[in-house]
């Protein structure tokens, strides 16, 4: 890879911790990281969490701490999903890196410099379980040599003959103090200022994945200058306003078919994702539910079919028709229309 | 060349609609620091516009010469080679292309171009980006695998290559990706903002419009900028000068689904459902997405049914539209439909009127 240009950075790279005693609110694994850094003793390791938690900052500051920049290169080897070109070509970059022996260490400009290297399979979830499967055996055959580290999201999907070969570490999702901290620090090295409601804001929409966090911050630097709202940081982060939402839960009490047919057209011509909708639309219905006097199975019945058209739409269903079907099956729940349908 | 072509605004200056989009972009774009970016919104709504303002605007007309190439790729993949063709759109600047054309290979593409990209890097010589742009249009048909292997390239080139994804919707993005972007949300113009597009083409042909007749145009678009465009111009070639009255057709393949849907109301019966199945093959035949006659469809039978039924055959259409997703056949899943909605509305009849 080229040489960084550190200006040209996004903000997310540019404030990626180097350190591991940086990386925020993931303690577990830090504390056992920063006593490798003494003993240099390493197992192999798992991390997974939901998205931007620090996984990948994590193993790749442990990495450059171990070894330095000089030595780096040759001792470790990053794979990810773009890299995967199916279990052999993974087998056989293992193989040839693992192959190369090491020296037998010994600290090198204040790096431990440990006699092993570190192969980092970043997003392991999207491996085949074959691919999982093969590799077992050449974990085993390195295992002198090498220590792996995996990445993924969904721990699920790892088989477990590969997860109980590793210490496992969850990675949480960020708290509010955290990520108000991280954010406090990047605003004052770029020199933003934020308000304590979008400082309360920033933290709710990002939902503790402090990737995404950075990059509203970043977009609505850019696009609103250095004073920042909240409004700011709604309008580049997508969640939708709650006049849209309302608008449409307005349409479905009205029980007018075509003006729930009418908002929900606009609600696609506006571009608004309609997977967020439908989570918006679930937390509104939750907040109005409880002041109300929709019956249990009201209420079950409206959720049950918010659920199936999520689904769908993770399936590739069409976006209209979805969020067209939810619209009616809520009207008909809320106007105590007959829930069966009479002619099927 | 078409006027859908011939007004595209060239530069963020010039937009007639989503000025203040474009106003923010231009701020965005004159850092060095420019995150990815991620599109969306209705088609026919003007991004594909403000993308190529943005490349403008980043890299000046340069980036405006572009070249059309098929491009042939070998990747090794283990233990075979595969060969993927692609055509691909370039500049000095920027490469442009639609992945998910490669099918489920699609993510090969996309590594390999990143990772070309990265090592071509452009010198970062005073006053020019040190990146290259790399444009993915219909980002929300690329493939799971695909998506998932943006992931880590996204982060570890990013200081060489940056990204401009662009797709319909965003739902179809997965968390993972959309949260490495700035998303960028362009809805469909309001009819208002069409009309006033459409006085000011008139104007530039010399055109005389009579009162209401862009307004017309307007409300027949269903909210898509370059559909308004392209029946303005038909609309013009048909007859000129425009009479208060003249009609503004709907596209043929709309008409053709209109038919259909009077056919299924006049009878319900086997030999109707054949007659309609010829029909969707027709459309089928002639490109027209199954999605997009499915709707139509719906929206057509909705228009004719009482209250009562129209909440039934909804949900039908998006219980059918979702299996059809899931399957191979097209045809199938819009005849079940039919076949349901002829079903329930016999019933309905019997019930109403004996
Ligand atoms: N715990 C953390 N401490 C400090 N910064 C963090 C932390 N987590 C995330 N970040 C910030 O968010 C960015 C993304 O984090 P990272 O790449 O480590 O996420 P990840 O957990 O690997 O996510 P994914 O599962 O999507 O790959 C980093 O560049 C950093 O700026
Ligand atoms: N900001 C604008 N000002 C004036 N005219 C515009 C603007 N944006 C788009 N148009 C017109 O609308 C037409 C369609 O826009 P465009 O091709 O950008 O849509 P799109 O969102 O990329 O659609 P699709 O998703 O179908 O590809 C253009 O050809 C142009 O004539
Ligand atoms: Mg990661
Ligand atoms: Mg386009």
């Amino acid at each position: 890879m080229a040489p960084v240009v550190p200006s040209s950075q996004p903000w997310v790279e540019k404030y990626r911790p180097k350190q591991v005693k940086d990386v925020a609110h993931q303690d577990e694994v830090v504390r056992v990281l920063t006593n490798t850094l003494e003993t240099t003793n390493c197992p192999h390791m798992l991390f997974y969490g939901p998205p931007g938690t620090g996984k990948t900052t994590t193993a790749l500051a442990i990495a450059h701490e171990l070894f330095g920049p000089e030595l780096y290169k040759s001792r470790v080897l990053e794979l990810n999903a773009s890299d995967d070109r199916g279990i052999n070509v993974v087998r056989t970059k293992i193989k040839d890196f693992a192959a190369v022996a090491v020296g037998s260490g010994g600290r090198q400009g204040g790096h431990p410099c440990p006699p092993y290297k570190i192969i980092i399979l970043d997003e392991a979830d999207s491996m085949t379980e074959d691919a999982q499967n093969a590799l077992r055996r050449t974990m085993e055959t390195y295992s002198k040599v090498t220590r792996f580290f995996f990445i993924c999201n969904y721990i699920s999907r790892i088989i477990e003959p590969l997860a109980s070969r590793c210490a496992k570490f969850r990675f949480k999702p960020l708290s509010e103090d955290v990520m108000s901290s991280r954010i406090v620090h990047i605003c004052r090295e770029e020199g933003l200022n934020l308000d304590s409601e979008a400082f309360s804001t920033l933290s709710s929409i990002s939902q503790g994945d402090l990737r995404r966090a950075i990059t509203y911050l970043q977009g609505a630097a850019r696009l609103f200058g250095s004073s920042i709202s909240a409004k700011d940081l709604i309008s580049v982060s997508g969640v939708i306003p709650q006049d849209a939402v309302q608008a449409l839960l307005a349409s479905c009490r009205s029980g007018d078919f075509e003006l729930a047919n009418k908002e929900v057209s606009n609600v696609i011509s506006e571009g608004y994702p309609v997977s967020q909708m439908l989570s918006q639309f679930c937390q509104l219905f939750e907040v109005i539910v409880e002041a109300n006097d929709i019956s249990d199975e009201q209420k079950a019945r409206i959720c049950k079919r918010l659920a199936e058209a999520d689904k769908c739409l993770v399936d590739g269903a069409d976006e209209y028709l979805q969020l067209m079907d939810v619209a009616s099956n809520t009207m008909r729940a809320l106007c105590n229309m007959p829930m069966e349908f009479s002619y099927e | 060349m078409l006027w859908v072509d011939k007004y595209r605004p060239k530069s963020l200056d010039k937009m007639l609609v989503h000025e203040e989009v474009a106003k923010n972009l231009k701020k965005l774009v004159t850092e060095q620091d420019c995150p990815h970016l991620l599109f969306y919104g209705p088609s026919g709504s003007g991004k594909k516009t403000l993308i190529m303002a943005v490349l403008r605007q980043m890299f000046g007309a340069g980036a405006e010469k572009v070249k059309l190439e098929n491009k042939t790729w070998k990747i090794n993949a283990g233990s075979r080679t595969i060969d993927l063709e692609l055509t691909m759109l370039s500049s000095t600047h920027h490469v442009e292309l639609n992945p998910s054309d490669a099918g489920f290979q699609d993510r090969y593409i996309v590594q390999e171009i990143i990772k070309e990209m990265a090592k071509n890097r452009p010198i970062d010589t005073k006053g020019k980006k040190g990146y290259k742009v790399l444009v993915l249009n219909e980002v929300d048909k690329l493939s799971r695998e695909a998506q998932h292997s943006l992931r880590r390239t996204m982060e570890k080139y990013s200081a060489s290559c940056r990204l401009i994804l662009c797709c319909n919707s965003s739902s179809k993005v997965t968390e993972a990706v959309r949260s490495r972007c700035l998303n960028v949300r362009i809805n469909a113009p309001k009819e208002d903002e069409i009309i006033s597009v459409l006085e000011f083409i008139g104007k530039k042909e010399g055109l005389q419009l009579p009162p209401g007749f862009a307004a017309r145009i307007a409300a027949q678009s269903n909210r898509s900028l370059r559909r308004a465009i392209l029946s303005f111009e038909t609309c013009r070639v048909q007859q000129y000068p425009f009479t208060n009255n003249q009609v503004i057709l709907p596209m043929d393949w709309e008409q053709y689904i209109s038919e259909i849907a009077s056919d299924i109301m006049q009878e319900q019966s086997p030999k109707r459902l054949f007659l309609v199945r010829g029909k969707l093959y027709e459309l089928l035949i002639n490109c027209i997405p199954p999605v997009i006659i499915l709707k139509r469809l719906l929206s057509e039978l909705l228009k004719k049914l009482d209250a009562e039924l129209k909440h039934e055959v909804c949900h039908w259409a998006a219980y059918y539209e979702h299996r059809m997703r899931l399957g191979q056949k097209a045809i199938f899943h819009i005849e079940a439909f039919v076949a349901k909605f002829m079903s329930i509305y016999k019933a309905f009849l019997i019930a109403t009127f004996g």
